[in-house]
């Protein structure tokens, strides 16, 4: 493994190693640049960097008149925010007209620990992916996230893309003939006993529940899918065919992110055997974040019993 | 295009009228009360102040408008057909399945509107926007924002107007058609909005208040905004809510209904009679 740091960290470095190449990146902030790590580019590109204050409603609308005379605006703040407070602005300002605006959530899921429920956001997909035509994305590592940035100012439209706050292992580098690729979920590790598409930084420890099922006689595929929407149906369903079971697992609630997204794919297309692995419709608490994620179950032994529960659906 | 004189804004505001009264009148719904108030303003930006051209509508240097009082759809609409963004016949697809004249104003498929709007707040944040990138690219277009009355009551205006007063966005002039009705009734009884000037001016604005049906006062305020530096202006047009049709006039219950063939006859005749005398002079 190539080391570990916050998919934010790799988001914020992302932005300044893409600036001078993408000259109509502006990035926003709502008073938590230290946070949602764009304070590098707004020290390095003062005139590029607009901090809005506490107002993530009127950020949203700001970008989205940006965005409509032409610049690729990136908003910034926690994800409950980004996509809750301001849902509504994100849909009708920037999703509605079809503005090329980026909507940015750090700070996704239970891993912000300590703050409590308040802060941690387990709706942030589901919102963001039933607006019509947005684009859901939600890197697992370092690497994914920066090819994922530059892929995301290369796309001219509304996207959401989500960052996760504690330091993850990077994984994908290691895997040969990894390329990010927007819309296309990528394999980690064959298998043919029970797939595992997994999102953000469950994919690591999907990884890890892999070898522990191994260890058991199970050949468990893994599929990282960054991209929520739109979803690489082709993929799901060859899972769905060729290994018979499917675990979704993400650190989001089971209700309209990752495990939606794929429940109501292949119930339609291919009925298959499926768990949903993630907050099972309830807030989060205060703690550090492992042991929240512990109560929550979102842990490499949590998934591992889910895993196990889909093969007896077999 | 040369630029109409007050006079002749005069004349085209009340062509406008018509217009916005047929569309609400085929549609069998829309909000022509506050169409009705704004619509003079929006004539007088159309057809003087504003440096647009309808055979260029993207032009990265034009000046840009928000409606962000979308409702008010019509008296855009109506001003955009004349100024001859699209066929002043299209005005009868207003609302209407066969087109995307959307009963919000809409940027997608109406050419000549640069912002979609109707979710109340939003529209003067991206007029903010547009200024900033104005000034980030180093143009030196401007921009204008038609808000309601009642829609000040949303938070964001107040988040957006700081936002305009850090930057100095000296681009940017925003007007608010303080016509003192919305939908549920008065707005001093709705949610009581004044003192406006001094709410503005405490939020670094360079506010200007006049009559909203006066077009040299409204040409001399446009002016008077483009001669501030370093902080946004605010016209606070004082209005009529259904102004130019008497029975529309200062009643709240025509925010949002409109007319039957018979009102709509009334009212057509009524403006047309304006018409003729304002042309006959």
């Amino acid at each position: 493994m190539a080391g570990k740091i916050a998919t934010r960290g790799a988001y914020g470095e992302a932005l300044v190693e893409l600036a001078e190449k993408y000259p109509e990146l502006v990035v926003f902030d709502a008073d938590l640049a230290n946070a949602t790590m764009t304070k590098g580019f707004a020290a390095k590109y003062p005139e590029r960097f607009f901090d809005m204050g506490i107002a993530e409603c009127n950020m949203t609308g700001v970008a989205a008149g940006m965005a409509a005379c032409g610049f690729k605006p990136f908003t910034n703040t926690f994800a409950i925010f980004a996509s809750g407070r301001a849902w509504e602005q994100v849909r009708n300002s920037i999703a509605y007209p079809g503005l090329n605006v980026k909507v940015v959530g750090s700070h996704g899921g239970l891993s912000v620990g300590e703050d409590g429920a308040t802060h941690q956001s387990v709706e942030d997909l589901a919102l963001m992916r039933a607006i019509p035509g947005m684009t859901v994305v939600n890197p697992c590592d370092g690497n994914e996230m920066k090819q994922a940035v530059e892929a995301l100012l290369n796309y001219n439209g509304p996207a959401y893309l989500r960052l996760g706050r504690a330091a993850v292992e990077t994984v994908t580098d290691e895997i040969e003939g990894y390329k990010f690729e927007l819309g296309k979920g990528a394999t980690l590790k064959e298998g043919s006993d029970v797939t595992v598409i997994a999102t953000g930084m469950m994919v690591q420890l999907a990884l890890k529940a892999a070898d522990v099922l191994a260890g058991e006689g199970v050949s468990v595929r893994v599929i990282d899918m960054h991209t929520i929407k739109p979803l690489d149906e082709a993929l799901v369903l060859k899972a769905a065919r060729e290994t018979g079971c499917i675990v979704t697992t993400e650190e989001h609630s089971v209700i309209g992110g990752l495990g939606g997204a794929v429940a109501e794919f292949l119930s339609e297309n291919c009925p298959t055997p499926l768990v949903r692995h993630g907050v099972n419709d309830e807030f989060g608490r205060s703690g550090t974040a492992a042991a929240v994620l512990e109560a929550y179950g979102l842990t490499t032994e949590g998934l591992c019993t889910k895993i196990r529960e889909a093969l007896k659906k077999k | 295009m040369e630029k109409c004189s007050s006079k002749q804004l005069e004349v085209m505001a009340y062509r406008a009228r018509l217009l916005a009264l047929d569309a609400v009148h085929t549609a069998a719904s829309g909000h022509i009360g506050g169409s009705l108030s704004a619509i003079d303003a929006i004539t007088a930006l159309y057809f003087n102040e504003m440096n647009v051209d309808p055979a260029d509508s993207k032009n990265p240097d034009r000046d840009r408008f928000v409606l962000s009082k979308g409702h008010c759809s019509p008296a855009l609409y109506a001003v955009l057909a004349l100024r001859g963004f699209f066929p002043p016949e299209d005005i009868k697809l207003f609302r209407s399945i066969k087109a995307h004249y959307s009963g919000h104003a809409e940027m997608k498929h109406v050419n000549g509107v640069d912002m979609s709007t109707g979710s109340l707040g939003q529209g003067i944040s991206a007029a903010v926007g547009m200024a900033l990138a104005g000034k980030v690219a180093k143009k030196d277009y401007r921009v204008y924002c038609v808000l309601g009355d009642g829609e000040i009551a949303e938070g964001q205006v107040w988040e957006a107007a700081m936002s305009a007063a850090k930057y100095g966005l000296d681009n940017f002039c925003a007007m608010v058609d303080v016509n003192g009705l919305q939908i549920d009734g008065a707005t001093k009884d709705v949610m009581p909005s004044e003192p406006l000037d001094k709410k503005f001016e405490a939020f670094n604005f360079n506010v200007i208040t006049v009559d909203g049906h006066d077009f040299q006062a409204l040409l001399d305020a446009f002016a008077q905004a483009r001669a501030c530096k370093g902080k946004p202006s605010m016209i606070l047009l004082k209005t009529v809510k259904g102004k130019g049709v008497s029975f529309m006039e200062g009643n709240f219950g025509w925010h949002g209904k409109a007319p039957n063939d018979e009102q709509y006859e009334q009212a057509k005749a009524e403006v047309e009679a304006k018409l003729a005398e304002l042309e006959g002079k």
